[in-house]
Parts: C-alpha cells; structure tokens; sequence
C-alpha cells in the first residue's frame, strides 16, 4: 500500500526525520486556518498517490492565508492522472539552497534492501538515475556521495528513515527531495512510503478504501483479489497466474479484459457468487469468462458453485457467461453445467476458444 | 532422476496438525512421498492418523531429523510465525524447506534467505504450491494426479500455470515441476531450477513460466543464453496488467517502465527460449520440439 505524502510526512516525523511544520486540510476554508497558524509561506500540496503534481498544478506556494485559501480552493476536487483530489497539506515553506535524494527500498534481484542517495533530487527518479549512488542498506554512508560535513546530517536522517522502513515494515521509504535549507537544516520536504500489505496483521494502518474504487472497495470487504480495468469482459479465475493469462488471452481475442478477479483455490459457491456479483455489477461488463483450472478444488464443485450462484443472484444476472473448466473433474463439471440449460451460460473447452466467445459476445452487445 | 526432490527424500511437516497441513499430508501420503513426522511445539509427543499411516509430532525440525531422518521439511505455518520456522528449519539443517505460505511479510523472507546464506538449506517459496517429482515424491500441494514421470522440467511462479501446463503436456510427463512462488523475494529462482535441469540426464526439456514484476525472467533468459543447452520454452503472464497495481501475488507488479511481461518476453526470446502467447500455444511449441 502506497501512502499519500501527509502519511508519510507523519511517520517521518515520529522516527525523527526532520520535516516541516504541516497541517491536512480538506475545504479551502481549513487550508485558510492552517495557513495563518504557521505563518508566513505556505505550500499548498494536493494529495494524490501519484507522481507529476507539480506539472499539473497541484502544487502552490501561498503568501498570506486568504492566498492560501485560494490555492486550496483551486486544487481540491482537481483530476491529477485520474486521481480526485480530496485533501491538501498546507506546509511552511523553506528557503532551499540545494536539493538531494534519499531511499530506502527492497532489491528483489539481490534479495535484500538497498539504499540509495543523490547529491541531486527533486526530480523524476529516471531523470537522476545516472548520479544515484547504492549501497547495501547495512552499509548505507552518505559520504559515499557528499562533503563530509553535510554527510554526518544525511547520515543521521538516514538512519531515522532506516528505522521507518523496519518498524513499519516498509518496501520503500523515498525522500524527494531532502533539502539543505539557506539556514543550514537537512529536511525531508516531499516523501513516498510504500508498506508491505503482507505485514498489515502487526501494524495498525490507515485503510486504503476511501481513495479506492468502488467496485474494488465493495470486492475488498468481501475478501475477493480483485482489481478494476477498462475493458468489457468481466474475468473470473483462479490462482493469480492464470488470471493474469486468462486477462492477456481475452486481450489476444480482440476484446479488452474489465478486470482481475483471483477466486483462490477453494471457490465455493458463496465465492463464486460474491466474485459474479461484483463483476456484474461494473456497467461496463459485457460478458464474463470465467476460467478455472481445477487442481485441488474440483471443476463439479465449481460448475455447481455457479449454477447455484446465479440462483442467488437471480434478476441481477443479466450477462452471459462464457465458462471454461479443465482438470480435476472436468467432465463431471461440464455434465452440470449442460444439465443445468442456464441460458446465461456458454460452455468452453479451451482458454483460447472461450476468450473468442467471451470477445465475440461483448462485441456483439455494444 | 529429478531435481532437489526424489524417492529418497524424507518429509516432515511443519504445521502438520492444522487443517492446511493435515489435508495436504493426506495428499502427499497418497501420492507415494514418504512422509515421517510432523512438527508442532506444542503438541510434541502426540501422533495424527491418516488413512494407513498415523505420524508423529516432534517439538522442533532438529528431533524429527534425529528421530527420521528426514531431508526436506514442508511448511504449513500462518505468516505470523513463517519467518521463525524457516530459520529454526535451516538451523536444524535441513537440506530442503518448501515454504507453501501465502502472506508471509517480505521482512521476515529477507531474514530468513539472510540466514540461509553460507548454510545447507533450499529454500522454496514462500506463496508456492511446492515442488513435485512425478511418480517419486510430492512435497506440498500440487496435484500427483495431473501428470506422470518423463522428461521435461519445469519452473513457474504461478501455481495453477504450472498444473495447466502439466496438463497440457502430460503425455510427455515431467521429470520435476517446481512451483517458485510469486512473491517479491524467493529461496529458489528459475535460474537455480534451470541450472539443475540441465544438469539433469533425464530432463529434454525446460519449461519456464513467469510474469509481471522484478526481473527475475531476464535473468533466466541471459542465464540460458549462457549455460543452457537444452531446449527451454517460455510463457509470461501480465501482457494487460496496469501500471502500480500488485495483481495477486505480492510480487505482481509493473513499476513504472520495469517488470513489465513485453520486456520479459522480448529478453527470453533473445536468448533463444521459445515462448508461446498462451498456456496452448507454449504447450504446443515444446510438443513440437519434443516429437521432431
């Protein structure tokens, strides 16, 4: 889970990383109050888990409060790369004399974490990628890269941050940019966090739904591994593997796929009906595939989890559905399936050929 | 032969008296592995029955060696307690732990590959289905009953690409299929499986699947081209996964222009690895290259 910059901004500064004074604000009016409680100039940041702020207007520096206000008023409900945004952080602003960077972040090729460090930040980490020195994170030392004077500083920020990345159980802290302000301070101005959702049982987190989708809000709380695309064919599968191959199949057919649903091994019937309730209830959704290997879970519990399941659903099944089972029990789950003469569903006997009816089918309806 | 798992081996199970665990014993009994012990702390002294074996339960790995001989240990732990049993596995000096849980924080992975370095232990996983030398032994949760033993090898990160394939293929049969896993930092890479295969007399061919995340597939591809004389045959998954969004596995995600299946594929196929645009038609490359 990414955390928005205000996150950040408060973790940094419980582990002692130097930042500036801040407040979140949420109404031009809160960013008004904000502003005249720091004094002097403020930045007005929109808060939004994505990169290129700056370029789209989501950053201001404000003056006086009633400046402050306006700033607010102009970048609230702003759409930055498709990201709404619903809060600022009004910040004091800091005379910079230079700008650096600093990460922490886990080396999957090595198998293990690195830290990184420029004597020039504040840009796109692919715009520095050249003058950005690594270091094993256990041997992290920052006069590897800066004046001595100015490295025992970094030196102490860093290891603020490296105690951020182990006690939250992160997989990447970034400061961008740590700033020498003109009167000498080292502080973290801009940071990225990102916490592994692997460790969430021993932290408590803020949740991610509010900035979600609704259709991925909905899925989480039913416990379904479920992501939102563009297309109009609904994907349901299981194992993230061959969900990942049933999206690029149905991409191959010519149609474009509208999301990844990974079901799991055990794919009840409950499962298989809230997975089909949430797919069908994207209005984008044209069709659906839904494509189980059965290993473990057998394909004759599976057939008779969907049957049972568009029973549940009733009058809110209004899609066709495109059904493709392989492996264990195969043939007793295809039995079920004819059996069962449910209008809605077509059944397929390979990946390649269910993804065409699944394409021709949402093809034929638009 | 088969690769890090054969008839020999000998099985224990960490978490063996959960209901994961005990399934899954069930299985690999059925599927002919000689499974010897479980190990849970807790209940040390107790046994659980299966259907014509009762098995039992040893305080730590280092006992249920000493008491078994056993050589490989299967784990069953929640992701709370993954990362301690791992290294109390490697500790006892287990040459093979097969890390089948889901959820483990990357933290503890990184702890415990750390502590694996410089002693005995493979690690597979963790997030995997496990590891499967047709015919000889199962150790965790891929299905026996899918394929039979014969001549190719195969590595995949994703669990049920993996049985697909093995269907797909299963009159060639497999001399080892290794489940990997799908999360950011694994014990075993498809390098480490595909250095073995082609140490192996009895592996022709070498199946390689991956997807989106990291650049573990490059690795393999510049590996081949380097060390690999036998035919290998790829598929990667994540063609139309967005930007950013982890789609699954842990591991799973294009960041920014890297980890992305374009690049992954466009590496293997410069290494010479033949790699197929679905599971089918992968399938159908290595037939065509198993009947020539």
């Amino acid at each position: 889970m990414d955390l928005f910059e205000h996150e950040a901004r408060d973790l940094f500064e419980r582990y002692g990383v130097p930042v500036p004074r801040g407040f979140v604000a949420d109404t031009p009016e809160s960013a008004r109050e904000a502003a005249a409680e720091l004094g002097g100039t403020v930045v007005v940041k929109a808060q939004v888990k994505t990169g290129g702020r700056g370029k789209a207007g989501g950053i201001k520096l404000a003056s006086t409060p009633d400046e402050a206000f306006v700033a607010a008023a102009a970048i609230l409900g702003m759409d930055i790369k498709g990201h709404t945004v619903h809060e600022v952080l009004i910040t004091e602003a800091s005379e910079i004399a230079e700008e650096y960077y600093l990460s922490f972040l886990l080396d999957r090729a090595n198998r293990t974490f690195i830290g990184m460090a420029s004597a020039t930040g504040g840009m796109e980490i692919e715009e520095m990628a050249d003058s950005i020195t690594r270091m094993p994170a256990s041997a992290f030392d920052a006069s590897a890269v800066f004046s001595t004077e100015i490295a025992a500083e970094v030196n102490a920020v860093a290891s603020a941050l490296w105690k951020v990345f182990v006690a939250e159980d992160a997989t990447l802290v970034e400061v961008n940019p740590l700033a020498r302000t003109k009167d000498g301070r080292i502080i973290a101005l801009d940071g990225k966090v990102t916490l592994d959702d692997n460790a969430a049982f021993r932290h408590s987190r803020p949740t991610d739904a509010a900035s979600g989708d609704p259709l991925e809000v909905r899925a989480a709380e039913k416990g379904l591994n479920y992501v939102k695309l563009d297309g109009t064919v609904g994907v349901i599968g299981n194992g993230a593997g061959l969900v990942m191959s049933t999206l690029d199949v149905v991409a191959l057919a010519g149609a474009a796929p509208a999301n990844f649903l990974d079901i799991g091994g055990g794919a009840s019937a409950q499962v298989m009906a809230d997975g089909l309730d949430v797919v069908l209830s994207d209005p984008s959704v044209r069709s659906v595939f839904v494509n189980v290997f059965g290993g473990i879970t057998a394909c004759d519990a599976v057939a008779g989890g969907i049957v049972q399941a568009l029973g549940m659903l009733g009058d809110r099944a209004d899609k066709p559905l495109v059904v493709r089972l392989d492996g264990n029990n195969a043939e007793a789950g295809h039995r079920i399936l004819d059996e069962a003469r449910h209008p809605l569903i077509t059944v397929a006997h390979t990946m390649d050929d269910a993804a065409g009816r699944a394409a021709a089918l949402a093809g034929k309806e638009s | 032969m088969a690769i890090f798992l054969d008839e020999n081996s000998r099985v224990v199970v960490q978490g063996m008296t959960g209901s994961e665990g005990a399934k899954h014993t069930r299985r690999m009994l059925a599927a002919g592995t000689k499974v010897v012990g479980g190990v849970n702390a807790r209940k040390a002294g107790t046994s659980v029955g299966f259907d014509d074996v009762t098995l039992p339960v040893y305080g730590t790995v280092a006992q249920a060696m000493a008491e078994t001989g056993a050589t490989v240990s299967v784990l069953f732990v929640p992701p709370a307690f993954t990362g301690d049993a791992v290294i109390e596995a490697i500790d006892a000096g287990i040459g093979l732990a097969v890390v089948i849980t889901e959820g483990v924080p990357v933290h503890d992975t990184a702890r415990f590959w750390a502590h694996a370095q410089g002693r005995s232990t493979r690690i597979i996983g963790p997030n995997c289905p496990g590891i499967i030398s047709p015919g000889r032994s199962n150790a965790g949760i891929i299905p026996a009953d899918i394929t039979k033993p014969g001549s190719i090898g195969l590595v995949s990160k994703s669990g049920t690409l993996t049985y697909q394939l093995m269907h797909e293929l299963k009159d060639f049969g497999f001399t080892t299929c290794v489940g990997i896993g799908g999360d950011p930092i694994v014990g075993t890479t498809h390098i480490d499986a595909i250095e073995a295969f082609e140490a192996d007399p009895e592996t022709e061919l070498i199946v390689m699947i991956g997807e989106i995340g990291g650049d573990a597939e490059e690795r393999a591809a510049e590996f081949v081209r380097d060390n690999v004389s036998k035919p290998v045959v790829g598929y990667v998954a994540g063609f139309t996964a967005p930007e950013g969004r982890t789609m699954g596995h842990a591991g799973a995600i294009v960041s920014g222009s890297s980890g992305t299946a374009e690049a992954k594929k466009l590496a293997m196929e410069a290494a010479g690895i033949k790699v197929g645009r679905t599971p089918s038609e992968t399938a159908a490359l290595a037939r065509a290259i198993l009947t020539s």
